[in-house]
């Protein structure tokens, strides 16, 4: 790798810092701004409180300093790499997201490279066989699931597969209660994992496939494309190495959109299909007012953000050199 | 002191089993728990699923049966003064902790005396009547009131006075104490393992006090946070039991019809749910009588009864629930009349002031409702709009008063002077919590009956000032009472005796066995 690269990314990676930072106060004042807090949602949920109380957990949360002085300990402690307790279940923000982490990305992960593979494949396809039947074929459905909503889609697949044809499991990790090990184990979670993944990466699908479409056909009447047929050279040569290599511009782009929502982007499906992710400690978070988790979950997600559109840059004058960075 | 023995010695606690044929031992149960408790220290989190897993891990000194009558748990007998002021509990020898500590009566006194009060604020208030609570020895506990505080006999259930462990907590911050995360009780029921967003597991206590039990090897607790998905994972069979309101309303009476199918209301008998609707007394049109009683007559709660809720449930009569002691059947009805409605409103000259209503934040079937009431209001002249907000959102708008009309609804804990008074009382005013007098009622009468009512003894004099506060309120109608609400558990026939006390769920399912 060249210098030049090197001290692109390290330009890059300081920017990203001072976004991040940037996003971390914004964030700060954002959630605050929502009516209620912490305390008063856990009281709440008691049935039963007094002053005293409400008192009590303030205190505890450190919730009952003035606000400028509550985000100075904040970004301190963000500065020492210490993300600070959940006002809930009273352990480290960084531990409880680094143990859902693994389950997330799992999910997401194995969405996004099924619907990479499966998208481009159908968009190459369908591009191929332009005005015939696979094109059409590919064109609805790729609409259709475009079109449909995640959770509807989710619930219909538990629906069919879980309730009526009794193949795959409707909620959960892995069967409660056994102690699997080694291939027993990855045996289950795949099991498990089929539904969610295959939902979560539906959408993906049908923009990839479109995607690839769109962008094969319009490459494909390009002059050098022309200039490659005239050559004699084999069609499926001229799919890959002309069309299908220039038309891929785009779908990076979008590939690394996704890839920046590994963390925060599966809220519906792993509510759907109760997978113990981090979407889900988000989407709690949110509702409890756990702030000090919700931040945690935010600077990660925005992090993912910032490294993927780095990733993506490079990605791209790998793809095609003529991009300078 | 002379003394009237009114407990006794029962020798095992089942009080429902024997009518089954022999129960058999082992076998695993799944229930849904919705929302993942934010712990399982039932002694300083009140939360409703805290108490559902913690219940099974920790005890009271007493549980009570589906009628509200206490049953020996952890006292093994008691006896009360014949002032009525100084309590007598014998404990049961031979109780270990989990972690096999021998409980005593040490326990109970650090419990109440030093960490409850502090951490509970529900037993804070009743603890305002106890002078002292004194260890006599290491199996008796002496609990002198200050005067002859009536509901004292209805606090020792485990959601309100739970035992918790002096070798573990006494000296230390209670609220960091690391066995929060692995809750050390003496229930039938031992924590195993939470994994965080999937479920808990708590494994047999094979050292149980009550020789025979539990029957049950392990229970599972999945947290599974969508309705439908709990729905659809019950209709696989993954779970055993649904607890009340842990599905939609709408899927009730679907799944309620499924092979092996039990349903039962039981087990909500102490909480007696009562929902209303909150009328702020303090401003706008709800702070005239006449156009809260117009809200009365207007709704048609048989409907939302039917449609709703299934036909689950009463129509709630006034404050105290038809459940709850001291319910006075003689309260004159607020039956659907839109025309007394309408007269009302126009002798009070209302002049058409469009009104806020809020549904509770917890699930659809509020804010349902919220469209049929929205609906009953409009047809007798009264314009609403339909406020939402998330439960944080909910809590801070009651708290601060910053509402015309809410849904909500209260547990009644088997005694109004614990469940019912506080939402009336007007030192019960303040800002900050969304369970007391939120809707600013304030009549010196009421305090004073209220007062009186829950030191006076015997029953038959509290009975008599209940009666004239019911009397009062229902004319008054500082909040719209909806319904007593029932939430009928769904579970698979082939458990038995899964609930079998007034605190249904929330108790331990120490007596509970599966059919081979």
């Amino acid at each position: 790798m060249s210098i030049k690269i090197l001290l692109y990314i390290a330009g890059r990676a300081v920017k990203g810092l001072l976004v991040l930072l940037v996003i971390a106060v914004f964030n700060f004042f954002l959630i605050r701004a929502a009516p209620g807090d912490p305390a008063q949602v856990m009281a709440g949920e008691a049935g039963a409180t007094d002053e005293v109380f409400l008192q009590q957990l303030r205190e505890q949360f450190g919730l009952d300093q003035p606000l400028y002085y509550q985000l100075w300990v904040y970004i301190n402690n963000m500065l020492h790499f210490d993300m600070g307790i959940t006002y809930r279940q009273q352990m480290p923000v960084f531990d409880l997201i680094m143990d859902r982490m693994p389950a997330t990305l799992l999910l997401t992960g194995a969405a996004f490279v099924l619907s990479l593979l499966l998208g481009v494949l159908a968009g190459v396809v369908a591009a191929a066989k332009h005005r015939k039947w696979p094109d059409s074929a590919i064109t609805v459905a790729a609409l259709v699931f475009y079109a449909t909503p995640l959770f509807w889609l989710a619930m219909m697949a538990s629906l069919l597969f879980s309730v009526y044809l009794d193949w795959l499991p409707s909620f959960g990790m892995q069967t409660v209660g056994e102690d699997f090990a080694g291939w027993d184990k990855v045996r289950d979670i795949g099991i498990h994992l089929v539904l969610p993944a295959a939902t979560l990466g539906l959408f993906f699908t049908a923009v990839y496939a479109r995607m690839t479409r769109t962008s094969m056909i319009e490459t494909s009447r390009l002059d050098f494309v022309k200039t490659a047929k005239a050559k004699g050279m084999k069609p499926s040569r001229v799919l890959y190495r002309h069309v299908l290599r220039n038309a891929l511009l785009p779908v990076v782009t979008l590939a690394g959109l996704q890839a920046g929502q590994l963390i925060g982007g599966a809220v519906l499906t792993e509510t759907v299909f109760a997978w113990p992710g981090i979407g889900r400690l988000m989407f709690d978070a949110l509702f409890q007012r756990d702030y000090n988790l919700l931040l945690g979950v935010f600077f990660i997600s925005s992090a993912m953000v910032v490294l993927f559109n780095l990733i993506t840059d490079v990605i791209y004058c790998v793809v095609d050199p003529r991009i300078e960075l | 002191m002379k003394k009237i023995v009114m407990g006794v010695v029962i020798a095992c606690l089942p009080f429902a089993s024997s009518v089954y044929s022999k129960p058999s031992d082992g076998g695993t149960i799944n229930v849904v728990v919705q929302p993942e408790p934010p712990s399982l220290m039932i002694g300083m989190y009140s939360n409703g699923t805290t108490q559902q897993v913690g219940g099974n891990i920790f005890e009271g000194l007493l549980r009570y049966d589906k009628d509200l009558n206490p049953h020996s748990l952890l006292a093994t007998s008691w006896e009360n003064s014949n002032d009525g002021k100084t309590w007598t509990f014998h404990l049961k020898p031979d109780v270990l902790w989990h972690d096999g500590q021998a409980f005593t009566s040490a326990d109970v006194v650090f419990s109440v005396d030093k960490l409850l009060r502090q951490t509970n604020a529900r037993l804070r208030t009743s603890l305002a009547f106890v002078d002292s609570i004194t260890a006599t020895d290491d199996y008796t506990v002496v609990f002198q009131l200050k005067e002859p505080y009536g509901p004292f006999i209805r606090l020792f259930e485990v959601g309100t006075m739970p035992m918790m462990p002096k070798h573990i907590y006494a000296g230390t911050d209670y609220k960091t104490n690391p066995a929060n995360h692995h809750p050390i009780g003496t229930g039938p029921f031992k924590f195993d393992e939470w994994q965080k967003g999937s479920f808990i597991h708590l494994t047999k206590n094979e050292n149980y006090h009550v020789k025979g039990l539990p029957h049950i090897d392990d229970i599972y607790w999945h947290v599974i946070p969508d309705a439908a998905s709990r729905a659809v994972a019950y209709e696989t069979g993954k779970i055993d039991v649904l607890p009340g309101g842990s599905v939609e309303n709408f899927d009730v009476a679907r799944l309620s019809e499924l092979d092996n199918t039990c349903v039962t209301t039981d087990g909500w008998e102490f909480f007696a749910p009562q929902a209303w609707l909150w009328l702020n007394n303090r401003q706008g049109p709800t702070a005239d009588k006449r156009f809260r009683q117009a809200v009365m007559y207007a709704m048609d709660r048989e409907f939302a009864k039917s449609v709703l809720w299934n036909g689950y449930g009463e129509i709630a009569k006034g404050p105290i629930g038809s459940k709850t002691k001291f319910f006075d059947d003689s309260l004159p009805d607020y039956e659907y009349n839109p025309e007394k409605a309408k007269a009302l409103l126009k002798e009070m000259g209302y002049d058409g002031t469009p009104v806020r209503l809020m549904p509770m934040p917890y699930g659809e079937t509020w804010q349902r409702w919220a469209e049929v009431i929205k609906q009953n209001l409009k047809e007798v002249g009264i314009k609403t709009t339909i406020v939402s907000t998330d439960v944080a959102g909910w809590n801070q708008k009651i708290s601060d008063w910053d509402y015309d009309i809410s849904f909500t609804y209260l547990y009644q804990y088997g005694d109004p002077a614990l469940g019912v008074a506080r939402s009336y009382i007007s030192s019960n005013i303040a800002k900050g919590s969304p369970w007391n007098n939120a809707e600013g009622y304030n009549d010196p009468q009421i305090d004073k009956w209220f007062d009186e009512a829950a030191v006076a003894f015997p029953d038959s004099k509290r009975a008599e000032l209940y009666k004239k506060i019911q009397h009062k309120l229902v004319e008054d109608v500082p909040v719209a009472w909806l319904m007593e609400l029932e939430f009928p558990t769904i579970y698979n026939c082939k458990i038995e005796n899964l609930i079998d006390s007034g605190i249904g769920i929330n108790d331990a399912f120490g007596t509970a066995w599966i059919k081979q």
